[in-house]
């Protein structure tokens, strides 16, 4: 080191020099913002190196923290995962809270409406056991509540009370095998039980074979039960099964339509309505359109005549579309066509030449062996075969099968009169 | 010229003689080549062009032979200009102290006793103290001066004819040791 300085002390001491000087400008001397040089030259040249250094400090760091030990990735990771599931739980929430809303709003405008007083409660717990379909409200003996009172909805009826407390109600619910409550149903005002069955759905007791229910016709509470005021919807049939001696009716409850609710109203004092003519759908029902005709088929048309006029069309056979009043219809005008007679053109005498011979109406076999014995059918049957005296220029029908054995006119219609209320006796 | 043989380039350092100056010529001397560019212009403005303490220091430097006193010379001047003058202090000190050393480095290798080297030395060396000077303003002041290098080339001739005839008078003053 000493022979170091030896060799270039004349260069070492000019350095030296040069720098105190250097340093001695650089604090003298001010620049045009009177900042002092030795500020500004300690900035710019500590600057680039500070930042340079500044930047492989960040990189080497973001490298170690990024790539190297993560340090923070499963940290954050468990964060964002909790505030996720925090979110979902938030978003049922809420969802839950609207839906209560709309039905506290639709309880409050039912509750409005309906003569009968309610008390509004809410479910807060369900029965313990899967047999028994309960549920427990919020409203008990202080508020009113008895046992026997109807639970309601504005959909319909939810069940009746069946244990009181002081600050609760236990709530046996229409879907238990044990509940029982007089309907009527809306369109032919039939009446029956309705019973639980332990699903969702409830069935309809007691309705005789006879009386006449269809699916889709709508059930009401009677009031024969004393509990459930008349008028309130029950639900909707969803099948009817025949059965001896009464029917069997499965039927969908309107107020469990989504579950057990959540708000209730409990019945108070109850006010018999009348039954509504129309259901309580308050829902629009799409109705699609009615489908074209379909083509006649070429076997169910008569022949041509002879004469070149156009075919006319015979009865539809059983199995053609349309009803059996249609089916009588059709018969009835092909009857009248081949006579010349217009159907309902006026009073009779006055536009029509002649009354149409009905007897000549062709009959399905299957009726007239139906019909054979002691109840005569009204209409005699006639041979398919047989043809009415055609007149010119209209179409004789010529029915394309014909499997019943030819019968005369004549023999078929003594024997129809024969067998008739008014008939005369044959010799 | 008492050295000199019509030959500029020394065949042997032991050729070259180092010139010795009283201390008193060696402090009174720079102190009134200081005063003359002080005061002088003042009365005398066309004397404005002569640098008579870059002279001195040419001299100093190239007469003593030594580095380390040639760039101290050269900062004490330079520095004593600054302190006179309107410049930060160091910008004549720097340019100054780096003439004394190159002077001193350059006279053990030249015959610095021939009239026609002091006239190049000096020529040179002004240049190269107006060029330097001009670098350092504008990389460390960050001023905007001219660079007129033919004013410059004329100056300096100028003052190399005052420094060959002033070198001869301070030769007068130098003590010969061999």
């Amino acid at each position: 080191m000493e022979s170091f300085l030896n060799r270039y002390r004349n260069i070492t001491v000019l350095l030296l020099v040069i720098f105190a000087q250097l340093v001695l400008l650089a604090v003298d001397a001010k620049n045009d913002q009177h900042v002092r040089f030795i500020r500004v030259w300690t900035v710019t040249l500590v600057s680039p190196l500070a930042r340079l250094m500044e930047g492989m400090r960040g990189s080497s760091i973001g490298f170690v923290h990024n790539y190297i030990t993560l340090h923070d990735s499963d940290a954050e990771n468990r964060r964002l995962r909790a505030e996720n599931d925090r979110l979902k739980l938030d978003k049922i929430f809420l969802s839950n809270e609207l839906n209560r809303a709309e039905n506290a709003k639709a309880l409050q405008i039912f509750q409005q409406r309906t003569p009968s007083k309610t008390l509004a409660a809410s479910v807060f717990s369900t029965g313990i056991g899967s047999s028994r379909k309960v549920v427990y409200v919020d409203r008990g003996s202080v508020s009113g509540v008895m046992r026997e009172m109807a639970v309601v909805t504005p959909d319909g009826i939810i069940g009746k009370v069946t244990a009181v407390y002081p600050t609760a109600a236990e709530v046996l619910l229409i879907t238990d095998p044990m509940f029982a409550a007089g309907v009527v149903s809306a369109k032919t005002h039939v009446h029956g039980t309705l019973k639980g069955n332990g699903t969702s759905q409830c069935k309809v007791d007691f309705v005789a074979f006879e009386d006449k229910v269809d699916p889709g016709d709508w059930f009401y509470t009677s009031g024969d039960d004393r509990i459930f005021p008349r008028g309130m919807p029950v639900g909707v049939v969803k099948a009817v099964h025949p059965g001896q001696p009464y029917r069997e009716i499965t039927l969908d409850p309107a107020g469990m339509a989504g579950g057990s609710p959540d708000d209730v109203l409990i019945v108070l004092e109850g006010v018999h309505q009348d039954i509504p003519d129309t259901p309580p759908a308050t829902q629009q029902v799409y109705l699609a359109p009615a489908p074209p005709p379909l083509a006649e088929p070429a076997s169910l048309t008569a022949a041509a005549p002879a004469d070149g006029t156009a075919p006319a069309p015979i009865a539809a056979p059983h199995g053609s579309p349309g009803t059996e009043a249609d089916k009588a219809r059709a018969l009835y005008q092909k009857t009248a066509d081949s006579e010349d007679i217009v159907l309902g053109g006026g009073p009779t005498g006055q536009n029509i030449k002649r009354p149409p011979d009905f007897t000549k109406i062709p009959v399905d076999p299957r009726t007239a062996t139906q019909a054979g014995g002691a109840a005569a059918p009204a209409v005699a049957p006639v041979q398919p075969g047989v043809q009415p005296p055609a007149k010119k220029g209209t179409a004789a029908p010529t029915p394309t099968k014909s499997t019943a054995p030819a019968t005369p006119p004549d023999a078929v219609r003594r024997a129809n009169q024969a067998g008739g209320p008014g008939g005369i006796p044959q010799p | 010229m008492n050295y000199s043989d019509g030959r500029m380039l020394l065949s042997s350092q032991r050729e070259g003689q180092v010139s010795r100056f009283n201390l008193w010529v060696t402090i009174l001397v720079p102190f009134l080549a200081l005063l003359f560019q002080i005061y002088v212009p003042l009365f005398f403005r066309f004397l404005n062009f002569l640098e008579m303490p870059l002279l001195i220091v040419v001299y100093l430097g190239l007469m003593r032979r030594n580095p380390i006193s040639g760039l101290f010379v050269g900062a004490a001047v330079g520095l004593a200009q600054d302190a006179w003058s309107k410049n930060p202090l160091g910008m004549f000190g720097i340019t100054k102290t780096l003439v004394g050393y190159f002077a001193a480095s350059i006279g053990m290798k030249l015959d610095v006793d021939n009239v026609l080297m002091r006239f190049l030395l000096a020529f040179f060396f002004y240049v190269f103290h107006q060029s330097f000077y001009w670098v350092m303003e504008h990389a460390l002041l960050n001023q905007q001066s001219p660079f007129d290098m033919p004013a410059w080339l004329g100056l300096g001739v100028l003052n190399a004819l005052v420094g060959a005839a002033l070198f001869h008078f301070l030769d007068k003053l130098r003590v010969t040791a061999r």
